[in-house]
């Protein structure tokens, strides 16, 4: 393969002495200096097959501060820069040209005085075996050859790429500084001389701003992760609890930047347009207190139940005006609320399906995880987060019980049980859980009926007004325990037992949610048929007003001040109060089960454990784990509620914000001061998908009423900023109408048309077809490429014992026993051949055998491999760089 | 850091951040927890750049006092000629490899060689019931206060034999399971490879294989 190479090499041997003549750069140097010191220079400068002793060299150099190695460095730079000192003087292009053109000569591969450099000039090849060896004098050329100058690229990228994959190597620091250094120097060396006229500062210029950015994003990186709050936080309860529970605490960080960026949205976009521009309080009837509630609008009790001044506020749906633009910038209000309400769920749907996608990206396949359930157990249970001695004790237990378990799953596999009675206590069970949902269902539908009754009354006690809010916080409270009570009765394993109780929980909450909806939306039905009463009474108590006699004509009567005028009950603000307080109450039943049930029975524990008749904290009562379904659960469903409730209550994300603020320092110093680590079974990453893919439910869950109420309940008549249209989407058509020139009107208005969306849909569902089965395909193809990686291996196998296996683990770091040939092929091929497939090897190692110079081993002989990449079903090529690592030390001289 | 110029230089931050999944905070950090672990008069730079710091003091950081792992964990990353200190570089190198950013890949390559204890290259038998007695918590009973080993010592023995027996019965129905799953050529030892392969479809490896100062 070095063919042309060895001509080359040929006409630098003859006109190398031209260039003894001008020692203007440090390439030539080593070539002056070389042929300098064989004037009968018949020979090449060491090529390819000079290079062996020198990587050798190079292999047993140790890497370490102070080596031999590194002296040779020092001295060749010191003799760099005597050279450089000259070489100012000489034109850059002669230099590059030389430098090129040494380069080139080391081409060839001298076969006698490959002794001779070896002890003369050991420091000419180590370091940069591709620089001395591209170092020769010039072949006659002018100019750099084409070829020349892409192979330079291709080692400096060849050396950036590695520079940018040395983090990823296993070596020690010093190994991976040093070669970190060599490369950054190859680099910095030979960028600068690619390129030519003014392409090279093109060239040169683009290299600097490439270095500016890495660095400014390695500072964005830095400064990203001094942004992200709560680190430590989460550090200390990870390491007090094991990775399962941070993950709780993990997601509620990543929920509140979630809701942080809604919050933005909705208050930068609606809320303060509204508060800055819009008109103020008490200018209409929408925005003012009507009479009959104003002694008591600025009651506390009036204030906490979201009446009086807040329910006539920018916290609320009903206090928007329609007009179609506000203030002097004529901000298109209503326009902005409709696209806000919209965006606050595309961009949520957008946020959960990445990160959603991300997480499955790290799993690469799960089906798989069953074939290694004994390994998982043993190689990847110890969580090393663990930074507390007694979690350390509570996992020991844990992987022993899991340890045992798997034993008696295995003994038991084949046992029989009592199938009967199991069966039959398994269908009581959930029988009585259906009867739990059904009930909850009802009772919750019965509330918010009763509460409809109570709100016709005049007066409302404290409980009457907020029972629907507690019955649904208590139903939340006790259900989950009384489930799982119930689930004792099956008698499943535990991690299917949690799943179950995953499910059910998450059926009451649904069931809850959806009831609670079903019984607002009579409500809501109920309010629409009163609306048209309404609007007459309006209508006619302003007319009366207006031409009511007993005034005088001439003068125009002062409008109706806006307190007296009669108004419909916005039932879209009386949605987004049920759901605020709703959230509200939420928020406080969850604080106070944390600080009844977790501090205060931890603090009767530990206090009253003194004189107590049994032991309490090892017997009943015993401190409260951390019940991380149930959070996790909870965290859901309140998001659930934030995105029902943001159209009509825009101030609903604020309030969420805050309560997932408090939330977070609240139950961070909960969990650290009242509850223990558990032992139950709920990995991390697994349920990060879990919990995104709960999310995603929800999140279209309630995805749906919203939709149902904009695109098929007419808005209220006298308040929000879609009153007096037919639909709220109409807002949209006006806009299109009045404010886009009227071709795009005719676009939209084709683009709805159903002729072309049921096509769209079509496509898409051919598309997901397709993909389907693209899939489908790729991972038979995977079955069979495993298949082949055995058959591959097992052929492996055989040529090793061929061969017979010499181990090499003499050194003591050593992870692998190297097995002789291997340590040939490193000293041969310097790790240089990328290591696809370790078949091709001994071809390869043959071929050199006899003494023909392939391709590969041109390269430097610190370049190291490509990353080889793991898990990707290559078992024989990850093996390699270890091997290679033991090859090397097995030669080191002792 | 209290005191002037006991930052690291720039440059050797730079390389450091090249070299290293940590950023610049974490090394910092490192390098801050590095400096107390040595004597109040070497704390300066270039010593604690050089120095070496013992393996029991190490082991004594909360992060690594509770893992059972610990001294293999130590071992491997060693650099030094008798493997019992470590430099301040090849601490980097530990908390790097533990890092939450670092691949999969390298993760698993120190995994193996953790679990490699006799350093042989392969996972054999032996090594996958020390394997077992560590994640069990064999050191648990050595590391019991007074009181509570006068109540042990009545039940060491039965505890010692349920052990003994839990562990064997484990061992004795697990271990050809486990070879079965993960031991691809059939040679009765685990390889790197073949380890790399089991672990790189684990989905919680990566997340709980990390050590945060």
């Amino acid at each position: 393969s070095s063919h042309p190479l060895a001509s080359v090499s040929q006409s630098a041997r003859i006109t190398g002495v031209s260039h003894r003549v001008l020692p203007n750069s440090p390439f030539l140097a080593f070539a002056g200096d070389r042929s300098g010191r064989r004037p009968s220079s018949k020979q090449a400068p060491p090529g390819r097959r000079g290079s062996p002793p020198g990587q050798q060299e190079r292999a047993r150099g140790s890497p370490r501060p102070g080596s031999p190695r590194r002296k040779q460095t020092d001295r060749r730079r010191e003799q760099r820069g005597q050279e450089r000192s000259a070489a100012e003087r000489t034109c850059e292009g002669k230099r590059k040209r030389d430098g090129r053109a040494s380069l080139r000569e080391q081409r060839a591969p001298p076969k006698k005085e490959k002794e001779v450099l070896k002890k003369e000039e050991p420091w000419t090849r180590p370091k940069k075996p591709r620089s001395s060896s591209l170092a020769s004098s010039a072949s006659g050329g002018e100019s750099l050859s084409e070829e020349e100058l892409a192979r330079i690229l291709e080692q400096v990228e060849e050396k950036k790429k590695l520079i940018a994959t040395m983090r990823s190597k296993p070596w020690p620091m010093a190994k991976k500084l040093a070669e970190l250094r060599e490369a950054q120097a190859f680099v910095e060396e030979y960028e600068g001389a690619l390129g030519k006229g003014k392409g090279k500062q093109l060239y040169a210029y683009r290299m600097l701003m490439a270095k500016k950015w890495v660095k400014f994003k390695r500072d964005f990186d830095n400064f990203k992760t001094q942004c992200i709050p709560w680190e430590m936080k989460i550090k200390d309860i990870e390491s007090h609890f094991g990775s399962s529970v941070a993950s709780y605490f993990i997601f509620l960080r990543w929920m509140y930047g979630v809701n942080l960026v809604l919050f933005g949205l909705i208050f930068g976009l609606v809320i303060i347009p509204e508060v800055l521009m819009g008109m103020p309080y008490g200018s209409i009837p929408r925005k003012t207190v009507p009479r009959a509630e104003q002694e008591k609008a600025m009651d506390f009790s009036v204030l906490w139940d979201f009446e009086g001044y807040i329910k006539y506020s920018a916290l609320f749906y009903g206090y928007y005006n329609n007009q179609r633009t506000i203030g002097w910038l004529r901000y298109r209000l209503p326009m902005a609320y409709f696209m806000v309400g919209v965006s606050v769920f595309g961009y949520s749907l957008v946020i959960v399906i990445r990160s959603m996608a991300n997480n499955t990206q790290g799993s690469t396949s799960e089906g798989d995880s069953d074939n290694f359930t004994f390994s998982f157990k043993m190689f990847t249970s110890w969580d090393y987060l663990i930074g507390n001695s007694e979690t350390a004790d509570s996992k020991y237990a844990a992987i022993t019980t899991s340890f045992k378990e798997s034993i008696v799953d295995e003994q038991e596999s084949n046992k029989e049980e009592n199938v009967h009675l199991t069966r039959f206590l398994r269908v009581l069970a959930n029988f009585l859980i259906i009867c739990c949902l059904c009930g909850s269902g009802y009772l919750i539908y019965f509330v918010v009926k009763r509460s409809q009754e109570f709100s016709k009354k005049q007066h409302v006690s404290w409980y009457e007004r907020n029972e629907v809010e507690i019955v649904m916080s208590l139903l939340g409270m006790f259900c989950p325990p009384l489930f799982e009570t119930i689930a004792a009765l099956e008698n499943y394993h535990p991690r299917i037992g949690l799943k179950w109780q995953l499910g059910r929980i998450f059926a009451l909450f649904l069931g809850n949610l959806y009831t609670f909806l079903l019984a607002l939306m009579d409500d809501v039905h109920l309010k629409l048929s009163k609306e048209e009463k309404i609007k007459n009474i309006t209508h006619w108590t302003l007319f009366n007003y207006y031409n009511s006699s007993g005034w005088n004509e001439s003068v125009p009567r002062p409008p109706l001040h806006p307190a007296d005028v009669p108004r419909g009950s916005c039932w879209e603000t009386a949605v987004g109060i049920e759901f605020m307080r709703l959230t509200v109450s939420d928020m406080l039943v969850t604080y106070i089960t944390i600080l009844l049930g977790d501090f205060l029975r931890a603090c009767f524990v530990r206090f009253m454990n003194y004189c107590w008749c049994w032991d309490l904290e090892a017997g009943f009562p015993s401190y409260a784990e951390f019940d991380i379904s149930g959070n996790v659960l909870g965290l859901i469903f309140n998001q659930g509620m934030i995105w029902m409730g943001s159209f009509y209550a825009p101030g609903l994300v604020g309030i969420n914000v805050l309560r997932l603020l408090t939330s977070m320092y609240f139950q961070c110093w909960a969990v650290m001061s009242s509850n223990v680590p558990h032992e139950r079974v709920f990995k991390a990453s697994r349920s990060n998908s879990f919990y995104m893919g709960l999310l995603l439910l929800v999140l279209f869950l309630s995805l749906l009423p919203v939709a149902y109420t904009i695109m098929s309940l007419p808005p209220s008549f006298d308040c929000g900023p879609f009153s007096g249209k037919y639909r709220m989407y109409d807002v949209l058509q006006e806009t299109i109408e009045n404010d886009f020139p009227t071709f795009l009107g005719k676009i939209f208005a084709f683009l709805a048309n159903p002729g072309l969306i049921i096509p769209a849909i079509l496509l898409m569902f051919l598309a997901i077809y397709y993909l389907n089965s693209v899939s489908k395909s790729l991972s038979r193809a995977n079955a069979q490429l495993k298949k082949k990686i055995q058959a591959l291996r097992e052929v492996e196998k055989s040529h090793k014992s061929v061969k017979g296996r010499a181990t090499a683990s003499d050194s003591g770091d050593t992870p692998k026993s190297s097995s002789k040939n291997a340590t040939q092929l490193q000293l041969t091929k310097e790790e240089t051949t990328p290591h696809s497939a370790s078949q091709s090897q001994i071809p390869n190692e043959k071929a050199q055998g006899s003494g023909t110079v392939l391709p590969a081993s041109r390269h430097l002989p610190v370049s190291q491999p490509p990353g080889v990449r793991p898990g990707s079903g290559h078992p024989p090529s990850q093996a390699r760089p270890c091997r290679s690592a033991s090859g090397k030390k097995a030669q080191r001289p002792p | 850091m209290g005191g002037s110029g006991s930052r690291l230089s720039k440059e050797l931050l730079a390389e450091y951040q090249d070299l290293t999944f940590l950023t610049k905070q974490e090394i910092l950090l490192a390098h801050k927890r590095f400096c107390e672990l040595l004597p109040q008069e070497h704390r300066s730079v270039e010593e604690s750049l050089r120095a070496q710091v013992p393996f029991e003091q190490i082991l004594s950081l909360p992060e690594l006092k509770a893992n059972p792992f610990k001294e293999r964990i130590c071992r491997v990353f060693s650099t030094s000629p008798t493997r019992d200190s470590l430099s301040f570089e090849d601490f980097l190198d530990l908390l790097s490899v533990f890092s939450d950013t670092a691949t999969p890949d390298i993760k698993s390559h120190y995994a193996f060689r953790i679990f490699d204890f006799d350093d042989d290259g392969t996972l054999n038998r032996e090594d996958l019931s020390r394997l077992v007695n560590c994640l069990t918590g064999e050191g648990e009973d050595t590391r019991l206060s007074v009181s509570e080993m006068k109540q042990l010592v009545d039940n060491v023995s039965s505890r010692a034999r349920e052990r003994e027996g839990r562990l064997g019965l484990w061992l004795k129905l697990s271990l050809p399971q486990i070879l079965e799953e993960s031991d691809i050529d059939r040679d009765g030892t685990i390889n790197l490879s073949e380890f790399q392969h089991v672990i790189s479809r684990s989905p919680d490896f990566a997340s709980s294989f990390k050590i945060v100062l």
